[in-house]
């Protein structure tokens, strides 16, 4: 009958299993998908990250060199980071910070001119 | 004989998502019961007309939070069938280890919440610090704890190196001398039996032909289960189901409980058999400068990595950090599904099935999800008639309603 | 491709009858809207881990008479597929008359490609 016994006494007498958060923070473990990073300098414009994304957060505009997630909707999911053909995307892995209004990661960077025009300017 | 109408749900505390049962009670004895679904209706079979068939990926593991992987599982199966691609076969491996280490979460939240429903809260808590060892195992492999999002038409994203073998092997042989810790209060407890011995009970023919499925199925006698049709590495493992005869919420339970053990042999033995693999080189880059910050909010402090001893304390030893493989384990995939499929996977709820239809564009033009759930809603029609009142909690819950999988 | 056998209305019955008695468990129904073709109900059996599937192709505006009496497990699908796709099934044993899911201001049918207005039946 007193088959839980043990485990209540062994609970009593040793330290908490829980932390006081947010004074002791439980880390992640390495290749968790936290956060969604780009290098906007590395980024061709190519759109291929807005296409594929399931949740379809991200909005380029290659014209005006224009990278932006909707960081709420995002899920997380990795795919944009699969797909880049630059590797410009990356993962880290902290959760992003508590926030209190609606976050957009909005990225200027410059667009790519075409080769034609680079060389016509030369 | 005086006659109530009593709602039970949506919102209940053994409930763990909303629905509504209108039951007929003449004193304290449930003669009727009318279901009422829709609570959670997302319409996520009708998104497959905007997202195309790689995206839907991502919305078909967000049917049920609790078995995702064995959802896009599925649908990848079906795709694949579709297409004529060929899995390799470490891929097959990778994915039964993450479909079982699913299964295993899955039961033991069923157990905790079953526990819950008659009240000994104690040892839901137990169950779920079970638990908590195999979510670090899925955030170490998979990158997530609960939405994995691992399986690709074609493959998984991620593998497994030697040293994450090794590691999963050590939580798993934690995680069941744990669990065997809990095997006496929970199949042999007094009180336990005296809540759950004869209450519900749904005979083998009964359970037959009203199409029940999974742990419902089995508790009532029959050796089904959807692991035997072989999918993924199971032709090459072998499978044997589970089963208890008596039929009631107590048998069910041990075949669930059961079912926990089993799952840690098959990624035991699927880790020892698994072959060594091609990896296609799909690079995901690496963030070298960290002076890149998203703009508003603040990046937060320094998180301290904190591991646990063995009795579950928290020590100040970081966790132990494995370099994540590069690559996914895929086949390649060229062209657009056009046919249909329908295939089989066996969730720990029961047995999923889906249809799928292509025409050949990039929108496929049917996908059809038949949930365990939604087969076992009839079943709890039947056995609620006769029980009386206070069973209700523990009878439903016996058959793990995961309804936010019932009306996706 | 599938392999399914195909059925006709007047036949459903019988065939489910006919599982029944063989030892055939129910699965599921499946409805797809094949636009101006009608719509196309599956029905999926299994024993023993091996799978046979029914067609019923019907044009819009067909009741169909349902399995329920004979499969006690095809009332929750029938009553979803009435509502998703509009299709009428003939002596539910449990009957929600389109109100599964939707609600009584819910005019057009979810999941058609061109909206059919909700049937009363």
């Amino acid at each position: 009958m007193f088959n839980m016994t043990k485990n209540v006494v062994t609970n009593l007498f040793t330290k908490s299993s829980t932390r006081l958060y947010p004074f002791a923070v439980r880390g992640h473990f390495e290749g968790f998908r936290g956060t969604l990073l780009c290098n906007i300098d590395e980024c061709i414009f190519c759109r291929t990250c807005m296409i594929k994304c399931p949740s379809q957060c991200i909005a380029v505009d290659n014209k005006a060199g224009t990278w932006a997630c909707d960081a709420m909707a995002c899920v997380y999911c990795g795919v944009c980071v699969d797909v880049c053909p630059t590797s410009c995307l990356s993962m880290t892995k902290e959760h992003r910070p508590v926030a209190t209004e609606q976050q957009t990661i909005f990225l200027q960077g410059t667009p790519k001119k075409k080769k034609k025009d680079a060389e016509a300017a030369e | 004989m005086a006659r109530t109408i009593l709602p039970f749900g949506p919102q209940h505390p053994v409930l763990p998502e909303p629905l509504h049962l209108k039951l007929t009670i003449e004193d304290e004895i449930v003669t009727e019961a009318l279901p009422t679904l829709g609570y959670v209706h997302r319409g996520l079979e009708k998104l497959c007309e905007v997202r195309d068939f790689n995206q839907m990926i991502q919305i078909v593991e967000r049917v049920c939070g609790i078995c995702s992987c064995l959802h896009a599982l599925c649908y990848c199966e079906g795709i694949e069938q579709i297409m004529g691609v060929d899995v390799p076969r470490r891929a097959k491996y990778l994915r039964t280890i993450w479909g079982e280490l699913h299964r295993m979460h899955s039961h033991l939240l069923w157990l905790g919440l079953f526990a819950d429903a008659f009240g000994f809260e104690s040892l839901f808590m137990q169950f779920w610090r079970v638990r908590e060892r195999i979510m670090d195992i899925m955030e170490a492999t998979c990158g997530n704890r609960v939405v994995v999002s691992v399986n690709v038409i074609g493959g998984v994203r991620r593998d497994l190196t030697p040293e994450q073998c090794q590691w999963i092997e050590q939580q798993l042989a934690i995680s069941e001398k744990e669990i065997k810790q809990l095997q006496t209060t929970i199949l042999s407890d007094y009180t336990v039996k005296k809540r759950t011995v004869g209450k519900g009970v749904l005979t083998k023919e009964q359970a037959y032909q009203l199409g029940a499925v999974g742990p419902m199925l089995r508790g009532s006698g029959w050796a089904q289960d959807a692991r035997q049709t072989g999918y993924a590495a199971f032709d090459e493992l072998g499978f044997e189901p589970v089963v208890e005869y008596d039929g009631d919420s107590y048998a069910r339970c041990a075949v669930r409980f059961r079912e926990t053990l089993q799952s840690i042999d098959i990624v035991r033995l699927a880790i020892a058999r698994m072959p060594a693999g091609e990896t296609a080189a799909n690079v995901s880059g690496a963030m070298e400068d960290d002076t890149l910050r998203p703009v508003g909010g603040k990046r937060g402090d320094i998180m301290q990595a904190y591991n646990r001893d063995k009795h579950h304390r928290i020590t100040a030893a970081p966790p132990p950090n494995f370099d994540i493989p590069a690559g996914h384990v895929a086949a390649k995939v060229k062209g657009k599904p056009d046919g249909e499929a329908v295939t089989r996977v066996e969730q720990p709820r029961g047995e999923l099935m889906y249809y799928i239809k292509g025409v050949g564009s990039k929108n496929m033009d049917r996908v059809r999800i038949r949930t365990p759930t939604f087969a076992n809603i009839p079943p709890l029609l039947a056995m609620l008639p006769g029980c009386e009142l206070a069973d209700v909690p523990v009878i439903v819950l016996s058959i793990d309603p995961c309804i936010s999988c019932t009306e996706r | 491709m599938l392999e399914t056998i195909p059925v006709t209305i007047e036949s459903v019955r019988d065939v489910a009858k006919q599982c029944f008695d063989e030892g055939w468990r129910l699965v599921t129904l499946s409805a797809v809207d094949l636009g101006e073709a009608g719509f196309d109900i599956l029905y999926h059996y299994d024993k023993d881990l091996v799978m046979r599937h029914y067609r019923l192709t019907i044009p819009k505006e067909t009741v169909v008479p349902s399995i329920s009496p004979v499969y006690f497990a095809a009332l929750l699908v029938e009553n979803e597929i009435r509502d998703q796709f509009g299709i009428c099934f003939a002596d539910i044993v449990l009957d929600f008359g389109g109100a599964l899911y939707l609600e009584e201001e819910v005019r057009a049918m979810p999941f058609c490609k061109v909206s059919v207005a909700q049937k009363q039946c």
